[in-house]
């Protein structure tokens, strides 16, 4: 490293601790302004597509067809809800949701479970076999999914899964992340209260019960956010084992809806707007962990 | 099964610590037991089985029926122009994302790190595409990308006339990319506002009194210290873009099109595995080629972005 440490500490103090440290006055103002013009044009990037979807959303077919011949508008000339009432009957968007819902809720709980279960024992029980378990589940993580696809495919047509939603749930119930995640999570917290609880002769299960459980939530939060917005958003195992459209997920039924209504904007959009107000929502609520969960599992690990 | 381990733990009262010890080993597996079964089959098995697949010929509607055909599939794969195609759009679509989005989320990680006004809803924004379904981000950008869509209105303000982006076969996978990086760049930036947040002050104040230059400091200490982060970055660009799916295949209504510009490899695995008659064997062999790839670009770069700090 080119940076001297041997600096005396009366000096440093006047410094003020930025990424880009102290420098001349119009180098900060230069910096400040090149970083805010930056940011918020960056953010204009992200923002713009969805509230112009937002607003095509609530246009009529007729303003939306007419594309730039009579200038371009944000705001609907006239507001209509014909698009969000025409999702329900057109299609059946209804029901679609309603399995997006069951395949998101069933599998979180079942991967609650099955994390939190293995990632107590893989970070505090001592068994024979313990570490070689881990790390093997963990290099699983390198492999890239796309392998899996086909042998899933074929495992699901023996067990009779094809084009049902339990399919769309089982073999996503156990996954490395998951295990990672509360593994870590579980490595942080002190172990004080739980030998104290097992002195005091609470079994394993009761101490992973009552004590260890309560402890995890935060972990528990993040686990619950990934997971839902991992199946509510997943395309592929939708796409290659459902067939019936009264077993479509949101994204399948989303797709094919869009081959069908090809150029029907209006309804495309409240559509997308549907699907994201769940993720939208959970996302508004619980951002904290969102953010610790990705800031968690990608570094310190 | 848990009334039996309530039974013994209640015997674990007046047990000794050693006894409890040996108790653990049976805990251990009750607790990771019905874990490591589902993962077995539905993680483990599917890696090994995909591989084994891809020495058989299949087909597609009886899978009992295979035949070992040895290394058949893979000269299959490898010869044919369309996997030739899907690998070549596939590298060009890594390349770009990967770097682009890895720049730019240092960027926005830098700029946003700094005592500014709005960190948390600058952070917010960013992150926001990310969450989203693909599916969806995908739809909203076709409409973005729409001949009277959004970017060409943008693009005319500047005189500009723009393209019918997704459907020119030169311009629908940028067309992709920029989506991608529309998406995934936020993400990113949370990684890297993590790492700069660990970084100690001192470093900087220290080079300050040594009269380094905001960008001196930035390549000499930034940079380096971020190494770890940037290497991570990296790995799950290149494992999620060489994996790209979801946009192309909405983008391009299934077809891969125009003139296979948007055929990616996942999407040739998917349409031999579940599109063509008897080719499951070629897409499990596909599939082993992508892993390969896929692993062999991630050890390649893990050695560029070797550094003191072992990840």
């Amino acid at each position: 490293m080119a940076v001297s440490t041997n600096v005396p500490t009366g000096k440093t103090q006047s410094a003020t601790p930025t990424v880009l440290g102290e420098s001349s006055p119009w180098a900060k103002i230069l910096i400040k302004v090149v970083s805010y013009a930056l940011l918020i044009g960056f953010a204009l990037i992200e923002f713009l597509p969805f509230l112009w979807s937002l607003t095509t959303s609530f246009k009529t077919e007729n303003e939306i067809n007419a594309g730039f011949s009579k200038g371009f508008n944000w705001i609907p000339r006239e507001f209509t809800l014909v698009n969000y009432t025409d999702i329900f009957t057109k299609v059946e968007f209804g029901k679609w949701y309603f399995n997006s819902a069951l395949v998101g809720v069933i599998t979180t709980l079942l991967t609650l479970f099955f994390a939190s279960t293995s990632g107590y024992a893989f970070a505090r029980i001592p068994f024979p076999g313990r570490n070689l378990i881990f790390w093997f589940i963990l290099a699983t993580m390198m492999i890239p999914g796309v392998i899996t696809y086909v042998p899933i495919y074929i495992l699901l047509k023996n067990l009779g899964l094809i084009d049902s939603i339990p399919g769309l749930i089982i073999p996503f119930m156990v996954t490395a992340f998951g295990i990672f995640l509360m593994r870590q999570f579980f490595l942080a917290i002190p172990t004080e209260l739980e030998e104290a609880a097992r002195v005091d002769g609470a079994g394993r299960i009761r101490t992973f019960v009552q004590i260890v459980l309560p402890l995890a939530r935060p972990a528990l939060a993040a686990l619950t956010i990934f997971t839902f917005m991992g199946r509510w958003n997943d395309f592929l195992m939708p796409l290659i084992i459902i067939s019936s459209p009264d077993k479509y997920t949101l994204p399948l039924g989303m797709s094919t809806f869009r081959s069908l209504y090809k150029t029907d904007w209006g309804l495309l959009m409240g559509g997308s707007i549907l699907v994201m107000i769940p993720i939208v929502i959970m996302f508004v609520s619980f951002q904290r962990f969102f953010i610790e969960g990705i800031s968690y599992t990608g570094l310190k690990g | 099964m848990a009334s039996t381990v309530d039974q013994v733990n209640v015997g674990a009262k007046q047990m000794t610590l050693s006894q409890q010890k040996s108790l653990d080993k049976w805990a251990g597996w009750l607790f990771v037991g019905p874990a490591l079964l589902f993962f077995g089959v539905f993680t483990v098995f599917p890696i090994l089985y995909g591989t084994f697949l891809s020495f058989f010929k299949i087909s597609s509607f009886n899978i009992d029926e295979r035949t070992f055909v040895g290394l058949d599939n893979f000269g299959k794969a490898i010869n044919d122009q369309d996997f030739q195609t899907a690998l070549f759009n596939t590298a060009r679509f890594s390349f770009f994302v990967v770097t682009i989005q890895t720049a730019l989320s240092l960027l926005l990680a830098v700029a946003v790190n700094q005592k500014i006004k709005g960190r948390t809803f600058f952070r917010t924004a960013f992150f926001f595409p990310s969450i989203s379904s693909s599916v969806v981000i995908s739809i909203i950008f076709l409409w973005v990308f729409n001949k009277f869509g959004l970017l060409n209105y943008a693009l005319s303000a500047f005189g500009i006339n723009g393209p019918t982006w997704v459907d020119d076969p030169n311009t629908a996978l940028p067309a992709i990319m920029g989506l991608n990086i529309w998406t995934t760049s936020g993400t990113m930036m949370i990684l890297y506002l993590a790492a700069l947040q660990d970084i100690p002050a001192h470093l900087y104040e220290a080079a300050a009194v040594d009269g380094a230059t905001p960008f001196q400091r930035f390549f000499k200490i930034t940079l380096p210290l971020l190494a770890p982060t940037t290497f991570f970055v990296v790995t799950l660009g290149l494992i999620g873009t060489f994996q790209v799916f979801d946009q192309a295949f909405v983008i391009s209504n299934g077809s891969g099109g125009p003139e296979k510009s948007t055929l990616t490899a996942v999407f040739y695995i998917y349409q031999q595995a579940f599109k063509e008659t008897n080719r499951m064997g070629v897409a499990a062999a596909a599939s082993v080629i992508l892993f390969v790839i896929i692993l062999g670009v991630t050890l390649l770069q893990r050695r560029l972005f070797k550094s003191e700090q072992e990840y």
